[in-house]
């Protein structure tokens, strides 16, 4: 997903707006032409989403899905849901670094990965209201009757939250383009106490993703099965926040040549850095995983055909990128740092479509397991393109990749 | 005797179980169990697979109970056991059979429903409470507060919820309800009156576990020693004998006696100790960066100024130099000057002098 996404971008020629943006394209200062191949595909892909979306709320998920009795979570919620919320932690893990741990040479970083983490949890939760079977009820857990015994009342409550807190640390960037002052210093005031708050309910909501598990030892495969799956989810969250920023700094960098500050040699520097960190916490995930398999005494599972899967996830997506993120730390060689930020990111979304999804239900009979329906893909497809286009809109726009010559060096 | 010291060892362990358990100081002190052992007197069934014959009265006794479609095929068509059939949202039981009959052993069918536990999965899962464990022992579903999230149907261990897929804008979950509305009539529920067999028995839990024990040391070599829902996760409202092990009949292998819930609560326990902890913990970080921060730039500036004083030092002396050498100038200056004038002076009065001479001289 990740993957096409990128090429979407790719092949974009120019920093052009998507058609369907509203009156605010005719107010763009510059005349962009709308007519790009990246326009008219994102157009054309978030139509189909549109009408897919549409569809499942007519006709109730059982048409317009393939989820049944013994698969009632399918791509929704193993993608939309539970990689969306990993792919979206940069914007905790970056902005920790450079408020609380004072990396400020980051600081570069922190506004996209804060709009990337906004936009990605604001999907997470339209991805979910499409999921649910009456996604207008979604307020009964705060307002009607709490269930404070489920992991999913902590992560409803968590994302609530967090969706506010990075939609108020993502305002400052819109309050400079608005030139609205005032609001800009209150929200600037309150930067350190939002950062707290962001790390807090992300430390809380990405472990208890995990944790949603817990109670299904007999339907998740042993391997990927550990009472240490919150630390799991949550070591693997900050690495998918760390590669995220690594590989969308350098798209952005392309794509948004014309607005963005920072030299290619800064950049590289930063990417650097960002590797050094990603080394750490891949080196500490790759020992959790093996501490899980030894203490669970898993060893001989491996040579199964699930056990192939595993190491599959393993050996490809947290080894060769380890590997590869140690040498271009080591040899200072951002491109191969950049790939291992690909390989990491694939690797996070294979992770949580495995235990979500691939050894869900791994008992199962060939026939009772799960495949996504062409429309539930086409969901998830745009919805990946709305956040897309959504961060070219704002970025195009609103101090994201630069600073606003008003505030410049204001931290 | 034997038997009491072995329950008062038991007694024992599960004293000291429940003294590492976090929790269940109450229960201690409540006498002694560490767990929930479901409500006194509450109902349950008992399915004897050895009695059943696989005719499916069941299925239909409960298909007209619930007001649902009759279930698929004639009940005598036994070709639709060639596939697992699964419990759905408009079928709440079904009767699969899950060994074929080899020799003259008779083939094993299973009754599936939802097993109604002592300490359910979907209740502990379900962030609106929409499902009670109730004292008469049925789990109760209350579909007015469903948000459709599926969290209960794709956690539980028996497969056992069906949700309505079909249903677009008020779809809920749909499961065996044990007849509540039956029971609290005193009556019996729809399949275990409907069962020509006798394979299953309605009746008080403990009494159940009873007649199950019975049946099983009554008969060894028909049983297996196994009533599969006394301990299994906790417990289970039904209960199964068989003469088979239970993996066969499609029941958890290995199926361990704590009730799942508990493997989520030991996590959601920690959780408040993230909101008590991280903010004291990152404003020591963040306290410690800026600590850190000051630190360097107050050595910069006492770097700084050092140099800078070393420097106005150094400037100061070569300056008292300068002034010295300029002012020692200035006096020669000042020496050649006086001289020069006085000489000046000197040669203009010699001057004078001369005229004066001349002019007395005419």
């Amino acid at each position: 997903m990740s993957d096409s996404t990128a090429n979407d971008v790719g092949v974009a020629t120019d920093v052009g707006v998507a058609t369907d943006v509203g009156p605010a394209t005719e107010a763009a200062p510059t005349k962009r032409p709308l007519l790009t191949p990246f326009n008219i595909i994102a157009t054309l892909i978030l139509l189909a989403g549109v009408a897919a979306g549409l569809y499942r709320l007519a006709v109730g998920l059982g048409p317009s899905t393939n989820l049944d009795h013994v698969n009632p979570w399918g791509l929704w919620i193993g993608f939309d849901v539970m990689t969306g919320v990993a792919l979206a932690a940069g914007g905790f893990t970056i902005s920790s670094a450079v408020y609380l741990f004072g990396l400020k040479e980051y600081q570069p970083l922190v506004r996209p990965a804060i709009l990337t983490g906004f936009l990605g949890y604001f999907l997470v939760v339209v991805g979910l209201l499409v999921d649910l079977g009456q996604p207008w009820r979604l307020p009964y857990t705060f307002a009607v009757q709490a269930g404070p015994t489920s992991a999913l009342f902590e992560i409803a409550l968590c994302v609530a939250l967090y969706l506010t807190t990075l939609f108020v640390e993502f305002t400052p960037a819109a309050f400079e383009w608005l030139g609205w002052k005032r609001w800009r210093a209150l929200v600037h005031s309150m930067t350190i106490a939002l950062t707290i708050f962001g790390l807090i309910l992300s430390t809380m909501h990405q472990s208890t993703l995990g944790a949603m598990y817990l109670i299904a030892p007999s339907r998740l495969h042993p391997l990927w099965y550990s009472t240490h799956i919150p630390v799991h989810f949550f070591v693997s969250a900050v690495i998918a926040g760390l590669s995220m920023v690594i590989f969308e700094s350098a798209l952005s960098h392309r794509v948004f040549a014309d607005k963005v500050e920072i030299t290619h040699e800064k950049l590289d520097e930063m990417t650097i850095g960002l590797a050094k960190a990603a080394c750490v916490a891949l080196g500490v995930y790759l020992a959790i995983k093996v501490v899980s398999v030894s203490l669970d005494n898993e060893w001989a599972l491996l040579f199964t055909p699930y056990g192939h899967w595993y190491l599959f996830e393993i050996l490809g997506f947290v080894v060769l990128p380890l590997i590869g993120y140690t040498i271009g730390f080591r040899e200072r060689r951002p491109t191969i740092i950049r790939v291992s930020a690909v390989i990491t990111v694939l690797g996070i979304v294979l992770n949580r479509l495995n235990v979500s999804i691939f050894a869900y239900n791994w008992q199962l009979p060939a026939h009772e397991r799960y495949w996504p329906h062409p429309y539930e893909i086409i969901v998830t497809v745009a919805l990946v393109t709305f956040g897309v286009v959504m961060f070219k809109w704002i970025a195009n726009r609103m101090p994201i990749l630069h600073e606003h010559p008003d505030w410049r060096g204001d931290h | 005797m034997s038997i009491s010291r072995r329950g008062f060892i038991g007694g024992a362990g599960a004293g000291a179980v429940a003294s590492v358990a976090v929790g269940s100081k109450a229960a201690r002190a409540g006498g002694g169990a560490d767990r929930f052992m479901g409500h006194p007197g509450s109902m349950g069934l008992l399915h004897d697979t050895t009695l059943c014959v696989g005719c499916r009265s069941c299925e239909l006794a409960c298909t007209k109970v619930n007001s649902k479609p009759k279930p698929a095929g004639p009940l005598h068509d036994k070709s639709i056991f060639s596939k697992l059939r699964r419990v759905t949202d408009k079928l709440y039981t079904v009767v699969n059979r899950y060994v074929k009959a080899a020799g003259k052993k008779p083939a094993v069918y299973r009754k599936h429903q939802c097993m109604h536990c002592q300490e359910p999965c979907c209740a502990s899962v379900c962030f609106v409470k929409a499902f009670t464990k109730t004292p008469e022992g049925p789990v109760l579903y209350d579909p007015s507060v469903c948000v459709g999230c599926r969290y209960c149907v794709n956690v539980c261990p028996y497969y056992a919820l069906g949700y309505e897929y079909d249903n677009a804008f008020n779809p809920t979950v749909q499961r065996c309800t044990m007849c509540y509305t039956r029971i609290k009539k005193g009556e019996e529920p729809g399949c275990a009156q409907a069962c020509p067999m006798g394979a299953i028995v309605y009746g008080k839990r403990e009494d159940l576990l009873k007649l199950a024990r019975q049946r099983i040391a009554k008969f060894p070599d028909r049983y297996v020693d196994q009533v599969f829902g006394e301990h299994e996760y906790g417990g289970t409202s039904w209960l199964t004998i068989a003469g088979v092990t239970f993996d066969k009949l499609g029941l958890p292998v290995n199926a361990s006696h704590k009730p799942l819930p508990e493997l989520t609560a030991g996590f959601l326990s920690i959780v408040p100790l993230v909101i008590t902890i991280y903010p004291g913990l990152l404003l020591g970080f963040h306290a410690w960066t800026k600590r850190k921060e000051r630190l360097a730039e107050q050595e910069r500036l006492a770097a700084a100024a050092e140099a800078k004083a070393a420097a106005e030092a150094a400037g100061a002396t070569k300056a008292a130099q300068q002034k010295k050498l300029a002012d020692s100038r200035h006096a020669k200056a000042v020496d050649l000057a006086v001289k020069k004038a006085l000489a000046q002076a000197a040669k203009e009065r010699e001057a004078e002098s001369d005229a004066a001479k001349k002019e007395d001289t005419p």
